[in-house]
């Protein structure tokens, strides 16, 4: 556990590529706009290989829109995403000069360089070894996005890349304050990519029966907490983030958006894929984030919830709620951005820990959309219809991710 | 069978399309390491592109004699005849 007392760390730059926007400001709209970006997959394979899922909150902006040609070429599509992400976030941290040595990059995803990894398995097949292109490899690799983010920034403290399924991304900013306090960096490019919009994880999903089916209404598939949700819609996308010694920032003249002031994490240890249904492991990640961002759960003003609109994982992350705020979990306003986003596996947590700083910054809480008859089984106050205004003074919220393997993180951020 | 000035503008072309390179620098008498900066990587991306291309093969062995873009020219010109 961090001492609450170290270096405080905050943030400075956003950078987001998602199925609602092209950037952090696109996205923030159309989240407050209540917009969906799923809508069906418009690919040969989804009849070809008879799909039982047709549709997926596919990327806004394609990346060819937004990168030279060379680069669409030499890097897989994760590293394409984190790559646009990060550009946005450095510039709007203001492009600061730093010495590279003391700056990190710290940026995971769920699976990788998944679309390399299987088109260039059918170019062996289809063509032979000589055929494989000489980047297949670097293009694979699950720290592909963080090295091309470290080769665009010179970033030279370190380049990592937590894997933690649907917690990378999340996990990646709680090692970023890590990093900064342990005195190893004094900024990192924090966040999750991932590119996963191939037939195959999409299969891998659906045979888990993780996904929702509702493909005649694709932009109300994904509907947590409510009552007839079936499963996630899968998304994709990159959100990253520039954080900084308070310090730093401070010498420096940056805007600071909002403090990263608690991480917490656990992990279950119950199943590879079930959450534990008490919620016990969540719980403590959550209590965790807030002792170290030296607050107690009656500071908490907002959750941005993980909710992916499964059946059992809603719930258990509602008694995980439940269980770490008592009495209190019933008046905290709770939004589930995947309810517009999609699920962004590897990015979701970096993507809602944006939304959450959102939150803070404008003081406000989105609006849940497909929310129609609230499963009795939740208990907690679901922010739907409009967005709600969060009160004046400091302020603290909470951002939730957990991931296939009993992962679970939980981030505290503080207004400033 | 193409021309030394067909060779060449086709190479230029997979220069381009994978570092990015303008085809008008990929002259003659540039060094693909010195002069275009392209690393080994991608220099064998171009000689297997050149191979589909001009219909000839670039053993592995003879890429490290393609120093100029001149010597790649020529040797598929010659791999050609």
């Amino acid at each position: 556990m961090t001492s609450p007392s170290a270096t405080r760390v905050v943030v400075t730059g956003m950078g987001a590529t998602t199925p609602v926007g092209g950037t952090v400001a696109e996205s923030w709209d159309a989240i407050l706009a209540g917009r969906s970006g799923a809508r069906p997959l418009e690919f040969d394979w989804v009849a070809q290989y008879q799909l039982p899922v047709t549709f997926a909150a596919q990327l806004h902006t394609p990346p060819d829109q937004v990168l030279a040609k060379v680069e669409t070429r030499r890097l897989d599509p994760s590293s394409q995403y984190a790559l646009i992400a990060a550009r946005e976030a450095w510039a709007d941290a203001g492009s600061p000069d730093i010495d590279p040595e003391r700056i990190a990059v710290a940026v995971g995803s769920g699976i990788g360089g998944v679309h390399t990894l299987l088109n260039q398995w059918d170019t062996l097949r289809e063509k032979g070894p000589r055929r494989v292109y000489p980047l297949a490899v670097p293009m694979l690799m699950p720290n592909g996005p963080a090295a091309a983010i470290s080769l665009e920034l010179s970033a030279r403290a370190g380049s990592h890349t937590p894997v933690s399924a649907c917690a990378s991304g999340a996990e990646a900013m709680g090692y970023a304050v890590q990093l900064i306090r342990s005195g190893r960096a004094d900024v990192v490019v924090a966040g999750g990519t991932e590119a996963a919009m191939h037939p195959m994880p999409i299969a891998g999903f659906a045979a888990m029966q993780a996904l929702s089916t509702r493909n005649d209404d694709p932009e109300g598939a994904s509907r947590p907490y409510d009552i007839s949700r079936d499963g996630f819609v899968l998304g994709e996308g990159a959100a990253v983030i520039v954080l900084e010694s308070e310090e730093h920032a401070r010498a420096r003249g940056a805007r600071i958006y909002a403090e990263l002031a608690g991480v917490g994490m656990s992990a279950d240890a119950y199943h590879i894929t079930a959450p534990e249904p008490e919620g016990a492991g969540a719980a403590r990640a959550m209590l965790e984030a807030i002792a170290t961002a030296g607050a107690t759960p009656a500071d908490i003003a907002h959750i941005n919830a993980h909710a992916t609109s499964t059946p059992v994982g809603d719930v258990a992350e509602a008694n995980a709620i439940r269980r770490a705020f008592g009495e209190l979990a019933g008046a905290i306003p709770v939004s589930a951005t995947k309810s517009m986003t999609g699920h962004l596996l590897g990015a979701a947590g970096s993507l809602e820990a944006i939304f959450t700083i959102l939150a803070l910054h404008h003081r406000l809480a989105p609006a849940t959309i497909n929310l129609v008859d609230l499963d009795p089984e939740v208990g907690l106050d679901v922010v739907r219809g409009s967005h709600r205004t969060l009160p004046e003074g400091e302020l603290l919220a909470l951002n939730n991710s957990f991931g296939f393997g009993g992962h679970n993180v939980a981030l505290a951020f503080r207004t400033v | 069978m193409a021309s030394e000035s067909e060779i060449l503008e086709g190479l230029a072309e997979i220069v381009n399309e994978e570092t990015g390179i303008d085809t008008a620098e990929v002259e003659l008498d540039k060094s693909f390491t010195d002069d275009l900066d392209i690393d080994s990587l991608s220099m064998m991306t171009i000689v297997v592109n050149a191979e589909e291309r001009f219909g000839v093969r670039i053993p592995d062995d003879e890429v490290k004699n393609l120093k100029t873009v001149r010597d790649a020219v020529n040797f598929i010109a010659g791999a050609q005849a």
